[in-house]
């Protein structure tokens, strides 16, 4: 009896030792395979915010670089003076001139982000529902403007869009309007300007998950009454909500951000979060206030994604 | 009972059929999937579709539902005219062979779907759903999602689903080619039952000829876009009308012949392969001294080592193969022409004294009714 147990417990010890083992030999596996997309993040993404984030916790000064030191050494008495000034921070919430440039960053960037969808979700449905060369000459259409330099096409648009540009003119001849419109340092051909820029970003992602979309679900809906208007929106928008969020991000955060096109195609006072970022970094110098708007940007784009991942998680399970 | 309320519609003279497929032809591009087709399907029926890949067994399925137009031809159900009636607002519900579950919706709400759909009222809805997960036996999975099922349950869903708004004719693409084969089997009784149950026309489509035999009230055996023959499934084994039935279902030796006597009651007719001549007892509509095939199930012949007292439809040869399923046991005899047949013979005892086994030479004899002339 004491035998037959011993030898039990002793097959049940084997089996929990070689089965932790191998656990632990699987993750130093994964750990391996992470370890250089991880080692990338942080050598080019994590140090570097740690860098503009102490530059923000300084003062600016007249020296090289621009700003005071956080550690200072009393090697006589052996003290570490640390500085550390919240003030530019503080700054960011009493001046309003910063707090409207984030909200207008962000309003100009949803904004966009909803027209590149609204354009960008039929474009991507059409493709998927193509086969064959149809699909890969349509998909190349979509990647090909970005073969041509970035700032090249924004310089384009500009001459789309100026007074006596190819869209004024137009409207002319065809006698829509006597004046040519001011379209040019607007906001209109800001939206313009990003919607263009951004689209391919929103259509491949969609057209990734519109194209795995299994066909017979379509059919089952259609099958059990529902109408291609109410399938649309039962089963196939809800169907491709993956491919819709990470296109929108893909989109609002580099859009959020954005310096070149508001730079080019905006108006002076058409504010945006990067031109700010701009101008306190070249024209002002002050690189710990810049730093300070640089971190908090991270912090208005990353929170709300957390949470989205977050929820997006939960509605997994 | 009177001999009318048995006798199913199809025997009726002038009975009205549900469905009616007149010469119907599909074609994508070159190809053509369905050709000129004509079918009447009755009320009550479960009838098979059975084919092969690319037999068109599916296309016509989803011509019924609406999903493919027609090249040509016309559709009725219930005596009306499909044609420019959408897949929604046909009285016809399909269950996929993916079965196309909605993988964002529960259980309860992919049932409920085609309910809401028709603005039926909330509390109805509440209680039909209970019932149909009650009869399908899946109350415990109301609230789950399908990615969360077994591939058992799934089809129980898919079931409900296509079954909740009570439809004149339901469509079955391959109802049961997911399920492993003690859960077909199981299921195959279950949709007869079902289908008996609330009176609904349902039209298979299966490439199996086990679950067309045992699903069916009628099997249409569908090949290159054409079928070649409605029948009960007992007419479709028995007596298959051509060649490709007969090879499709179930197995058949095959032996190409000349007759050489032709009489109202009875053919004659000698095979070079089978190295005899075979009679059999029902007459053929052929000309003299033509080509035909002469076809014998493996399990209507009778294997003896001694020669049996019959001058025809008795061939002689080598065992080279023997498999033993349990239930039966195949021989695979060498005749002398090569020719290679196949036998079953059922395993009636458990210990043979005298087996039959590799190399024995034997006899195979069947009687002038078991064996079918075809002509094409």
């Amino acid at each position: 009896m004491s035998i037959a147990t011993g030898t039990f417990w002793l097959g049940r010890y084997d089996t929990v030792k070689t089965r932790f083992s191998s656990l632990k030999k699987i993750r130093w596996g994964r750990y391996s395979v992470i370890s250089i997309p991880s080692l990338w993040l942080a050598l080019f993404f994590f140090i570097p915010f740690l860098v503009v984030f102490k530059i923000s916790l300084a003062e600016s000064a007249i020296a090289v670089p621009p700003y005071t030191d956080m550690f200072a050494w009393n090697v006589e008495d052996a003290i570490i003076d640390v500085k550390i000034k919240l003030g530019n921070y503080l700054y960011l919430f009493e001046d309003s001139f910063y707090l409207d440039a984030y909200l207008s960053s962000v309003k100009i960037a949803a904004v966009s982000t909803f027209f590149t969808l609204l354009i960008g979700f039929p474009m991507a449905y059409f493709i998927a529902s193509k086969t064959g060369t149809m699909r890969t000459l349509l998909l190349t259409l979509v990647i090909l403007p970005f073969w041509t330099s970035f700032l090249l096409r924004v310089y384009a648009w500009m001459g789309f869009l100026k007074k006596n540009g190819i869209v004024n003119e137009f409207l002319q001849t065809i006698g829509l309007i006597d004046q040519p419109i001011q379209m040019l340092q607007t906001d209109f051909a800001v939206y313009i300007g990003i919607v263009y820029t951004y689209l391919p970003f929103m259509i491949l992602p969609l057209y990734t998950t519109l194209e795995k979309l299994d066909g017979s679900l379509i059919e089952a809906s259609k099958d059990l009454g529902a109408g291609p208007i109410r399938t649309f929106f039962l089963i196939t928008l809800p169907m491709s909500m993956p491919g819709i969020l990470a296109g929108c991000l893909l989109v609002f955060i580099p859009a959020v951000g954005e310096f070149v096109i508001p730079a080019l195609l905006g108006a002076s006072d058409t504010l945006m979060i990067g031109r700010v970022l701009w101008d306190e970094f070249f024209q002002n110098r002050d690189w710990p206030m810049a730093s300070a708007v640089a971190t908090m940007m991270l912090l208005i784009l990353v929170v709300p994604i957390m949470f989205l991942r977050n929820g997006k998680k939960e509605g997994a399970e | 009972m009177t001999q009318e309320t048995t006798m199913p519609l199809w025997k009726q003279d002038g009975a009205k059929p549900f469905i009616q497929i007149k010469n119907v032809t599909k074609k994508f591009g070159e190809f053509t999937a369905v050709d000129n087709v004509s079918l009447d399907i009755y009320e009550n029926e479960l009838f098979c579709l059975l084919g092969g890949s690319g037999s068109g067994k599916s296309t016509l399925l989803r011509i019924l539902a609406g999903f493919e137009e027609l090249t040509s031809g016309q559709v009725l159900i219930d005596g009306v005219d499909m044609a420019n009636i959408e897949p929604w607002n046909r009285p016809i519900n399909m269950m996929f062979q993916s079965y196309a579950l909605f993988p964002h919706m529960t259980v309860a709400k992919n049932i409920a779907f085609g309910l809401k759909r028709d603005n039926v009222p909330k509390k109805e809805i509440a209680e039909r759903v209970a019932e149909m997960l009650t009869m399908m036996q899946i109350e415990a999975f109301a609230d789950r999602k399908p990615d969360q099922l077994s591939g058992g349950q799934r089809q129980r869903v898919a079931l409900a689903r296509s079954l909740i708004k009570r439809p004149k004719l339901l469509l079955l693409d391959e109802p049961l080619g997911a399920l492993d084969k003690k859960l077909r089997e199981e299921t195959q009784f279950e949709l007869v039952n079902i289908q008996d149950k609330l009176g609904v026309t349902f039209v298979v489509v299966t490439h199996d000829q086990e679950e067309a035999m045992t699903l069916a009230t009628r099997i249409g055996v569908m090949g290159n876009g054409i079928i070649t023959q409605v029948d009960e499934p007992r007419d479709v084994y028995e007596y298959p009308s051509s060649r490709f039935v007969a090879e499709f279902v179930g197995s058949i030796n095959l032996f190409e012949g000349r007759i050489y006597e032709d009489e109202v009651e009875h053919v004659k007719i000698k095979s070079k392969e089978a190295g005899c001549n075979f009679f059999v007892n029902h007459g053929v509509s052929c000309s003299p001294n033509q080509k035909v095939t002469v076809a014998i199930r493996p399990e209507k012949m009778k294997v003896t080592r001694r020669k049996p007292e019959q001058e025809y439809n008795c061939l002689h040869g080598q065992i080279i193969d023997i498999a033993y399923m349990g239930n039966l046991s195949i021989f695979r005899v060498k005749l002398k022409s090569d020719v290679i047949v196949r036998v079953t013979l059922p395993n009636l005892v458990r210990e043979n004294r005298n087996p039959l086994t590799w190399d024995d030479f034997v006899y195979l004899a069947w009687d002038d009714d078991s064996s079918v002339v075809l002509t094409s």
